[in-house]
C-alpha cells in the first residue's frame, strides 16, 4: 500500500474537484472518480469447496460462478474475472486489512490474494445517457436486455482496457480503467459524453445522488 | 472483424482475442527416441489449410483465458468455440 502522504490518484491532475458541481441539473451524463477505492485480486479453485466457503466467510459476499456477473453491495464487491479470478473491490483503505484477513483465512488452502488497488482508478458514469456514451466505444452489447445491473466485463473502452460493472438502472456505471489510460479515458468520456451534457460532481455528491434516485 | 464467442464471456469482438496458431499439436517423445527431421516438423511446419482450420485462440483483453476455435480459413465463418483439452467436433476433424 503507497504511503498516503505520497498518494495521488491517476487523475488528480485533472483537477476534478476544482469543476464539481453541486447539482447536475440536466446533465445527460454525471461523472466524477472514486479514488483510492480497495481492489483485491483473488485466484482459486471455483469446484474447491474449503476455498469458496472460506472466501465467503471472509468476504461476506458470494464469489460468483456465473461469467461477467457481481456479487455483493453498496462497498463490497466481488467481480466475476475469469473461471478460477475474483476481483474483490472495498472501501478507500480497507486493502491492507482485506489482504490480511483473506491471507490469514486461506492458509493452507491454494489460493492467490494480490494487492491490485493502486493499478486502476474508477470513473462512476451516471445518467439517462451513460450507457449511450459508453456504447460509442465499446464492442459489447450494453442494451438492458444484453447488459444489466449486477452484470460485469472485461472489455475494450476507446483503447483501454477496462472492467465495467454496472451498479443500477439508471443506469451507473464502474470504469475500472488502468492507471496509466485514466487521464486517456477520462478525456475520451467527456468527449463523448459532451453532446449530452456533462457534468462532474465529487465523489461524496454522487453517493447522495445516488440514495436521493433510490428513494424517489 | 470476427465475433468469436468465448466459451465463457459469450460473443466478442476479434480485437478482444489473440490467434495463438494451430491447436492439438502434440509434442513428440521421448526426446532421445525423435529424430531431428521430426523435432524440426513439430516446431515447424503447419498446417496451413484451405477450409476448416483448427486454432487457438486468446481472449486477452477479457477472461484471459485459452479455448479452440474452428474456423473456414476460406470463408473466415467461425464453425465452433470448444474449451482447451475438448477434442475437436467430429464433423469438423480435417
Amino acid at each position: 500500500m503507497a504511503e498516503i502522504v505520497l498518494r495521488q490518484s491517476p487523475l488528480d491532475h485533472l483537477s476534478l474537484d476544482a469543476r464539481a458541481v453541486a447539482e447536475p441539473g440536466p446533465a445527460g451524463v454525471v461523472a466524477g472518480e472514486r479514488r483510492f477505492v480497495a481492489k483485491v485480486n483473488l485466484r482459486g479453485d471455483p469446484a474447491d469447496e474449503a476455498f469458496v466457503k472460506v472466501a465467503k466467510g471472509a468476504l461476506k459476499v458470494f464469489l460468483p460462478t456465473t461469467p461477467n456477473t457481481v456479487d455483493g453491495k453498496r462497498d463490497r464487491y466481488a467481480l466475476w474475472l475469469g473461471p478460477d479470478e475474483w476481483l474483490v473491490i472495498g472501501a478507500p483503505g480497507t486493502e491492507g486489512r482485506l489482504v490480511a484477513d483473506l491471507r490469514k483465512a486461506l492458509d493452507g488452502i491454494v489460493a492467490a490474494v494480490t494487492d491490485v488497488t493502486e493499478g486502476r482508478t474508477v470513473i462512476r458514469l451516471s445518467g439517462v445517457h451513460a450507457r449511450e456514451t459508453l456504447a460509442k466505444g465499446c464492442g459489447l452489447d450494453l442494451h438492458p436486455r444484453a447488459f444489466g445491473r449486477g452484470r460485469c466485463a472485461q472489455t475494450r473502452l476507446g483503447k483501454a482496457n477496462v472492467i465495467l460493472h454496472q451498479l443500477d438502472d439508471a443506469p451507473t456505471f464502474d470504469v475500472y480503467v488502468e492507471r496509466s489510460f485514466a487521464d486517456y479515458l477520462w478525456r475520451w468520456i467527456e468527449d463523448g459524453a459532451s453532446e449530452y451534457g456533462f457534468a462532474i460532481v465529487a465523489e461524496p455528491i454522487m453517493a447522495a445522488l445516488k440514495a436521493r434516485r433510490a428513494t424517489r | 472483424m470476427l465475433l468469436i464467442a468465448c466459451p465463457f464471456c459469450g460473443p466478442r469482438d476479434e480485437t478482444e482475442f489473440r490467434c495463438g496458431g494451430e491447436s492439438h499439436i502434440a509434442r513428440p517423445g521421448p526426446a532421445e527416441t525423435v529424430s531431428d527431421e521430426r523435432w524440426g516438423d513439430y516446431l515447424f511446419n503447419r498446417a496451413n489449410p484451405k477450409g476448416v482450420h483448427l486454432e487457438r485462440w486468446l481472449h486477452g483483453h477479457g477472461c484471459g483465458q485459452w479455448f479452440n476455435v474452428a474456423r473456414d480459413t476460406v470463408s473466415h465463418r467461425v464453425l465452433a468455440v470448444y474449451r482447451m483439452g475438448d477434442p475437436p467436433p467430429k464433423d469438423l476433424t480435417p
